[in-house]
């Protein structure tokens, strides 16, 4: 690891004033992602705000009959929570089909929406990437890419979020909660969170500089059948190929996101109500603008595959 | 007076310390994976203070704020039960007990850890007095070379927990009820730990015997 300074927060308005000192700052909170990049040099942060003291681990009712989930409130905790598993089955089951159990026990919510793609070429800092160099190319194009994303990718960058409780974040309709460093705070929707690669890959998010993430907020329970169904190479512990989160209500209406397919989780209203018409014209939708390589083509067939099974199990 | 060269770290306290430093004090810099391309300008070194216990015994350290919490116990307090494999939480060698949570040390720094509870396979159980969990490894032959056992321990003690806890799994087949003891329940909770010998089924009779001996 390059040397860096370190210091601990006590609040969100602390933390948020830390980053405004230093902006050259990386929160840790978690540190499962972040330490593992710092390790490779892939991030070299030269100062680490602590905000594991902030006090946000709790998980609260909202006015709106909602849930208002910590940004540190651990993977474990979150999938684990009796409201959580009861209301919003989806959200417990992605959190669940993801990393490991010493994983989910230090991976907060907020930084599992912000970890960083495993793209190998990403992770491979002898090799071209515009998300790690900026303007130094994609070796993905072009190179072994099966793992990668078949839509919303572009000519600079075909790397896929890699994150299983963003996907059922998006199709539960999520708000992301933030302070700026000013001490500002607004609300984003998941759905705004992440961005799409284009020329700017390196730009993952609409945060900005030193902005800090305090909660997810749920809107009330929508209640369906909620699935989350994911397409990996092992069993266990590892990163999806495609993932379904999908909502259906028993008249056949619902909402599907898929996850491993794209640089953000992807979702579409047209597909969406596509869903009482079956997996097949959902993936048409979803799929319209695909730009598959010649190694992940599968994915598109895979995924409507993955989302007929699971409309096949919501209607029992 | 010039600022002392170690600085206790207290909650907001700024370690005003240049960018690039290198690392003295109990864990070298080249355990701290310090960079070559360092320059040697830097030599000024920064150390944090942290405080917690390990195994029961209370521990005051002052490390390079890089040092893992894996690298802390084998080369700042000699405990070198604890393994490391890969470095990159992909392995699970490095499983401790952290606040009676299973954590991968390797993926998270020392000085973070102010005031916890840390427990190693060292703190489970001595050779004459072993944990249950570490007697039905050896009675199971739940290992070939070793390198993972302690690891796989610490990880099933706490997969044990966490069952009785009610925390679901990948595979608990209703969320809302309580999670069954089933192979396929251990199997996907001890996904974290690798085994490159393939002890796999000797693991999850041994983690079996020890979960039935508690029912």
């Amino acid at each position: 690891m390059k040397p860096f300074t370190y210091e601990r927060a006590g609040s969100p308005a602390e933390a948020a004033a830390a980053a405004a000192r230093r902006p050259e700052a990386k929160f840790i909170a978690g540190g499962t992602n972040l330490l593992d990049l710092m390790k490779l040099q892939i991030e070299t942060p030269a100062h680490l705000i602590d905000v594991n003291g902030l006090k946000l681990d709790t998980i609260e009712p909202t006015q709106e009959g909602g849930l208002r989930i910590g940004a540190l409130v651990r993977n474990t905790d979150l999938a684990a929570d009796e409201r959580v598993r009861r209301d919003y089955g989806v959200l417990s089951r992605a959190l669940l089909a993801g990393a490991s159990g010493q994983l989910r026990n230090r991976a907060t919510t907020a930084g599992n929406l912000l970890q960083r793609t495993r793209c190998p070429y990403f992770y491979d800092t002898n090799m071209a990437c515009n998300k790690r160099r900026p303007g130094s190319g994609c070796s993905a194009i072009g190179g072994i890419n099966r793992q990668h994303a078949v839509v919303g990718a572009s000519e600079a960058c075909i790397a896929t979020h890699p994150s299983d409780m963003a996907v059922a974040m998006r199709v539960l309709d999520a708000s992301i909660e933030t302070v700026k460093p000013q001490g500002a705070t607004r609300t984003i929707s998941i759905a705004e969170l992440h961005r799409l690669p284009g020329d700017t890959p390196n730009v993952e998010t609409v945060l900005e500089a030193g902005e800090l993430i305090t909660a997810v907020t749920l809107p009330r329970p929508v209640g369906g059948s909620q699935q989350y169904r994911k397409v990996r190479d092992r069993a266990s512990y590892a990163f999806a190929l495609v993932s379904v989160a999908a909502i259906v209500q028993p008249d056949g209406s619902g909402r599907v996101a898929l996850g491993g397919v794209a640089h953000k989780p992807w979702r579409l209203d047209a597909a969406d109500a596509e869903m009482p018409r079956g997996a097949k014209a959902v993936a048409g939708k979803l799929f319209a603008d695909a730009k598959p390589t010649e190694h992940n083509a599968f994915k598109l067939p895979l995924a409507e595959r993955a989302l007929a099974s699971v409309l096949a199990d919501a209607r029992g | 007076m010039a600022s002392p060269p170690q600085q206790e770290l207290r909650r907001r306290s700024m370690i005003a310390a240049a960018a690039t430093t290198a690392a003295i004090g109990t864990v070298p810099a080249a355990l701290a994976q310090s960079s070559a391309e360092t320059p040697p300008e830097a030599a000024k070194a920064t150390t944090l203070k942290v405080s917690f216990t390990v195994n029961g015994k209370p521990r005051d350290l002052e490390l390079d704020p890089r040092t893992t919490l894996l690298d802390a116990l084998r080369e700042g307090m000699n405990l070198t039960g604890t393994k490391k494999g890969c470095d990159h939480g992909q392995c699970g060698a490095c499983t401790v007990l952290l606040d009676g949570r299973r954590i991968n040390s390797c993926l998270t720094l020392a000085v973070m850890h102010p005031g916890a509870d840390i427990t190693t396979v060292e703190g489970l159980g001595t050779p004459d007095r072993l944990h249950p969990m570490q007697a039905a490894f050896v009675k199971h032959d739940g290992y070939q070379c070793g390198y993972c056992t302690p690891g796989q321990i610490c990880s099933a003690v706490a997969v044990l927990a966490e069952i009785e806890a009610g925390i679901p799994s990948h595979v608990t087949t209703d969320l809302n009820a309580k999670p069954q003891l089933t192979g396929a329940e251990l199997r996907e909770r001890m996904s974290g730990n690798i085994c490159r010998c393939g002890a796999y089924s000797n693991i999850v009779d041994a983690i079996t015997e020890v979960a039935g001996s508690k029912a």
